[in-house]
């Protein structure tokens, strides 16, 4: 497209050609509707052969004086039409997304997919609040065996053989002499014949009574026992500790009453009670741990004493809980179990 | 311990209402179970006198008598029993009177006589067992007393459940002495005279095990009149006491026991031989007793013996051939001591519970045998007549059990209770509890009253104190800390396992430690290592579980039953064999899962729980940061378990449990349909943490090659992860599996293997040659060991 013109006029026609291609530039910005459009537009005028790209090619045409002048406005344009470019990007590609959210809108209230958790036993929570509960005030966590021997379950606790207190708890007996422990209390004795005063434990377990199977009767339930034996233990500290412990495990509201009671490991002993619906329940049994179980296991009982408690755990989650069939624990129906996930 | 609140207040009559009452005992340690009304539910009942009686024309068995409630004209009443008589006193039900269980007396007419109400037995209006005859009321009860007052029916019936300790309340007397304690009232005196001897009778009495009887007080009455009837004061309050009137005689002795504590019995004199001796029973002896079932003695049990033959299983219960009976005329009365560890665990050997010897294992006052007879002698006279002769009272001094002084020192209470009551108080208490005090510079000494043989030591007067103080009054203090830290963190918590199998939607359940022996033998080999319970409660938990998986099993199937469809269930627990003569009870953490890993769901990524998920769940339990290398699984032969699809699993090198899927066998048994998987572990195997130490990670990127071999179909994967692994021990940083596939397209014998092997070096960047190289190496060892083949 080379004119023999003069470099004046020469000028003179590329300004008009530039203002044109400015025009042209912008209408096609505008017009394009798609990035690759648009894409096509910015080849077009400003790539390697585009119009703009050519103007600049012929700044070298011009008389050395106009050059800068002509090369400035051609800068100009590029610069107008390369923003032009940018805003119109902007502006497609805002609408390209838009358009791609819309498309990917899902159902949120479908539900949740993998695995939903299962749960522990309500037992095995209650135990946990339990312990929970005591480890603030500094009790440990003590185990024992199930099977037991008459030694650890009854004449260690001042049972002696054919004492009417074993008949308030009718036991499951094996040959060689081995029992079920009819209470957790056998671990009181095998912590105190390990160790030295101070103690500070409570232990969870099974306790098994020869028991038929009802509402209220289970050949096979869970006890909390719990020990302190150190110097300066008193009655007046067991009851304060134990409502304490209740009304934590309850509600600040819950009455709560010792009552005397017989124990023949605890002197004096006393029954817990609850203030229920129907009436005093029956929660705990406590007391001032007997000197003869002391002495069983070799510490002077004249320099320490001691408190124990003992727990039926079906009992406070019953209570807790509002159930009131003891049978539900152990028949351990998923649909129960889920509930208290 | 069941009594009269009317009889118990003959003796100490506080100014508080029954149910006052009942809450004192309740908080004085002598709890009440129940307390109930008397009158048994009827109404409008009436003392009448019958005034005329006649036959029936049509019945040998009816009579027709007037009845007169002196209301100046009489009421006529058929009546079918043999006792009715003119000028006797019954209970009168008129037309509009209600019995016990509701029903309403009607105008009736019985074989053609029309009757105006009825004459009643004890039966009839709840009073009693006896139906057979009318209740004779005592002739002095004026007609047309209301009943109730006539019986004094206004009254409570107390049920006590008191602890063993209390064996001193076994009485009237004995729950009296509390009340007034509590009340700081004073208890009726009885004053019982000593009846003087009208005849020489006696019989000698030889204590020969003096150990176990120290004291024998036995006194002969002659001449009494047997049958005369007990009166409707003592057969009522033996009644509201659940004690069956059965003759004067034997009614006096239970009276006698009821008011004081003391067991008594009464021979019939004249079948008894010569000398009573009390001795422990001879090898081959038997006995007839009274409730007519013959026993075989052991030698351990203390009889009565006469010079031929025991008579008495002494303190629990009578023989049946010198029994008091309706053809009695002279008794030989018994009143005896026998020392609590003499009766204890007798009774239920012989499956013979009594009153008495309820009473002598839980004691009774060895200082009242001699009082009680002189009681029981006044009282059988009054009733029957008849000759006293004199007591006979042979004791054993040594053996006697002794009164005793306790100390008490004023510090002690303080340190026990924690709290300070006044001296002056705690005197005060003592004293109303029949105690002797003797003031010293610490505190007191204490003459405990013979009727508290379950005080024999400090803390048992200290309990005393307590009790009668008031366990309310005590304050509340908080326990004092001197605290240590001991908890160890090298050992995993149980819970943090419990809630590794809870996240992976497992449910904890708790099953029985006992369970069915057919059952765990479908579970378990080696029956003989298995604990057997010598009585269980049922044939159905008859055996200590060896296994978590019988139980968890039977929830299962428990819960199938109510149409759920997927069950992932765990428990923890123990596990109890006999091992090399001795028990084992290993905690135990077992687990079960049932049809799909997930609840029903929308999208399909749902499948079986199988070995593979099973898997996942024990290498979740275990594995905690450990390479999954170090656990492993080896077949095993389980009786409980599918034979190609079971394993005992392996951590570091050390068995810690088994896992498969159940045998089909015992699905079909236990009629499951789809497969069951099941794990077991031992906790003290996976209880421990590892000790863990930080590796540096390497800066320099890494480099994947995925590599797909053709391999023998029966190869396990494990041999060529180890081939691999060993093949590239320094570069090869991760190894991971992710095809298997046989089928159509390839030999089938064969199985493609898709392995995505990870390089990496730890001080520079991996070239493609070195990859290569590493590569090559790994085919070339797959080759090698396997003939295994690259898939193209």
């Amino acid at each position: 497209m080379v004119i023999n013109l003069s470099p004046f006029l020469l000028h003179e026609k590329n300004m008009e050609d530039l203002n044109q291609v400015i025009a042209e530039a912008l209408a096609a910005v505008k017009a394009a509707s798609t990035l690759m459009l648009l894409e096509q537009v910015r080849v077009d005028y400003l790539g390697r052969k585009g119009a703009i790209t050519q103007h600049l090619k012929s700044l070298g045409q011009l008389p050395t004086e106009q050059r800068p002048a002509a090369g400035h406005a051609i800068n100009q344009a590029r610069d107008q039409i390369q923003n032009a470019i940018a805003d119109k990007k902007t502006e497609l590609e805002q609408q390209q997304l838009e358009t791609s959210l819309q498309a990917e809108h899902i159902d949120i209230t479908l539900p949740a997919l993998g695995q939903s958790p299962g749960s522990l036993h309500l037992i095995t929570q209650t135990f946990n609040e339990i312990e929970y509960l005591f480890a603030q005030v500094g009790f440990a966590v003590e185990d024992g065996p199930e099977i037991e021997d008459d030694e650890h379950n009854f004449t260690a606790l001042n049972i002696p053989e054919n004492h009417p207190a074993r008949a308030m708890q009718d036991t499951f007996y094996f040959a060689n002499h081995l029992l079920l422990r009819t209470h957790t209390s056998p671990v009181q004795i095998r912590v105190m014949q390990q160790g030295k005063p101070p103690f500070r434990f409570i232990a969870p377990g099974r306790v098994f009574r020869c028991d038929d199977i009802d509402a209220t009767h289970s050949p096979m339930f869970h006890q909390v026992e719990g020990l302190l034996v150190d110097e300066g233990v008193s009655f007046a500290q067991l009851k304060g500790l134990l409502q304490d412990f209740l009304r934590h495990f309850f509600s600040d509201d819950v009455q709560i009453r010792f009552r005397p009671s017989y124990f023949p490991f605890t002197e004096p002993s006393a029954e817990v009670d609850i203030l229920g619906s129907n009436g005093w329940l029956e929660i705990m049994g406590c007391g001032m741990v007997h000197p003869n179980v002391l002495n069983s296991v070799g510490i002077d009982s004249e320099k320490y004493s001691g408190f124990a408690f003992g727990m039926g755990v079906e009992r406070l989650a019953m209570l807790k809980y509002g159930i009131d069939d003891l049978r539900i624990f152990f028949e351990n129906d998923l649909r129960f179990l889920r509930q208290f996930g | 311990m069941k009594f009269s609140e009317r009889w118990l207040r003959e003796w100490v009559d506080p100014p508080i209402t029954s149910d006052a009452l009942a809450e004192q005992l309740t908080l004085a340690g002598l709890e009440v179970e129940s307390i109930t009304k008397c009158q048994p539910g009827f109404t409008n009942v009436v003392v009448a006198r019958v005034a005329r009686v006649e036959k029936h024309p049509k019945s040998d068995n009816l009579s027709i008598c007037d009845v007169d409630t002196g209301a100046g004209k009489t009421f006529l009443v058929v009546c079918g029993a043999p006792n009715v008589r003119v000028g006797g006193v019954y209970a009168y039900a008129p037309v509009g009177a209600s019995l016990p269980g509701g029903k309403t007396l009607k105008q009736a007419r019985i074989k053609g006589v029309d009757s105006e109400g009825m004459l009643c037995s004890a039966a009839e209006l709840g009073l009693g067992d006896v139906d057979e005859s009318i209740l004779e009321l005592d002739a002095t009860s004026a007609p047309g007393w209301p009943l109730e007052t006539c019986l004094r029916l206004n009254d409570q019936i107390i049920e006590l459940s008191l602890t063993p300790n209390r064996g001193d309340c076994l009485s009237i007397r004995g729950v009296a002495r509390d009340i007034a304690v509590i009340n700081n009232i004073e208890i009726k005196q009885l004053p019982i005279p000593a009846v003087t001897p009208t005849i020489q009778h006696s019989r000698a009495v030889n204590l020969q095990a003096p150990a176990a009887c120290p004291r024998y007080v036995g006194r002969v009455i002659a001449d009494i009149d047997i049958n005369r009837p007990s009166p409707l004061w003592l057969t009522e309050k033996l009644r509201r006491s659940e004690i069956r009137s059965i003759n004067p005689v034997v009614d006096m002795t239970n009276y006698v026991m009821l008011e004081l504590g003391q067991p008594l019995h009464a021979f019939d004199n004249d079948l008894l031989k010569g000398a009573i001796t009390v001795r422990l029973a001879q090898r081959g002896e038997k006995l007839m007793m009274l409730d007519g079932n013959q026993v075989e003695l052991t030698p351990d049990t203390l009889v009565i013996a006469d010079d031929s033959r025991p008579v008495a299983m002494a303190g629990i219960m009578g023989g049946l051939d010198t029994g008091v009976t309706a053809t009695t005329k002279n008794i030989f009365l018994e009143s005896a001591y026998f020392t609590p560890e003499a009766i204890m665990g007798r009774s239920r050997l012989y499956g013979l519970h009594t009153d008495s010897s309820h009473r002598f294992e839980r004691g009774v006052d060895f200082e009242l045998q001699a009082l009680v007879m002189e009681r029981a002698t006044n009282l059988i006279l009054a009733l029957c007549g008849g000759q006293a002769g004199p007591i006979v009272d042979i004791r054993d001094q040594a053996a006697q059990p002794k009164n005793r002084t306790i100390h008490l020192s004023a510090r002690k209470i303080l340190q026990i209770l924690g709290v300070v009551i006044e001296p002056s108080q705690v005197s005060s208490i003592l004293h109303r509890l029949g105690m002797v005090t003797i003031e010293r510079a610490d505190g007191w000494d204490i003459k405990i009253p013979s009727f508290r043989f379950d005080i024999n030591l400090e803390a048992d007067l200290v309990e005393e104190i307590a009790r009668i103080y008031g366990y309310d009054r005590i304050p509340s203090a908080p326990i004092v800390a001197k605290l240590n830290i001991f908890r160890k963190n090298n050992s995993i918590n149980i819970n943090e396992l419990r809630n590794t199998l809870v996240n992976r939607g497992y449910n904890e359940v708790v099953t029985y430690s006992f369970v069915d022996a057919d059952l765990q033998n479908h579970i378990i080999d080696e029956g003989e290592r298995t604990i057997s319970l010598l009585n269980p409660i049922s044939s159905t938990m008859n055996v200590m579980r060896r296994s978590l998986w019988p139980g968890l099993v039977t929830t299962l199937v428990y819960n199938l039953k109510r149409q759920q469809l997927r069950a992932r269930i765990f428990e923890y627990g123990r596990v109890f064999s006999h091992q090399d003569g001795t028990v084992r009870q290993d905690l135990t953490i077992g687990g079960l899962s049932y049809g799909n890993n997930y609840s029903i769901q929308w999208d399909k990524n749902n499948s079986l729980s199988n070995f593979y998920s099973l898997k996942g769940d024990i290498e979740a339990l275990i594995l905690r940061g450990d390479d999954v290398s170090a656990i492993s699984y080896r077949t095993i032969n389980h009786t409980a378990l599918h034979p190609g699809q079971s394993a005992e699993i392996f951590y570091n090198n050390q068995r810690i449990g088994v896992c498969g899927a159940l045998h089909p066998r015992l699905l079909q048994v236990l009629e499951i349909p789809m497969p069951v998987m099941v794990f077991e572990l031992d906790c003290s195997a996976i209880s421990m943490r590892q000790s863990r130490k930080y590796k540096k990670m390497s800066k320099f990127p890494t480099v994947r090659r995925d590599i797909s071999i053709l391999v023998a179909k029966e190869l396990p994967v494990e041999k060529i992860m180890d081939t691999i692994k060993s093949a590239s021990p320094t570069l090869l940083c991760n190894l991971e599996l992710f095809d298997v596939y046989h089928g159509e397209g390839i030999d089938i014998l064969k199985k493609s293997l898709a392995l995505s092997l990870t390089f990496q070096a730890s001080s520079n960047t991996l070239t493609d040659e070195a990859v290569e190289g590493e590569v090559r190496s790994i085919l070339a060892a797959l080759n090698s060991e396997f003939d295994s083949k690259l898939r193209e």
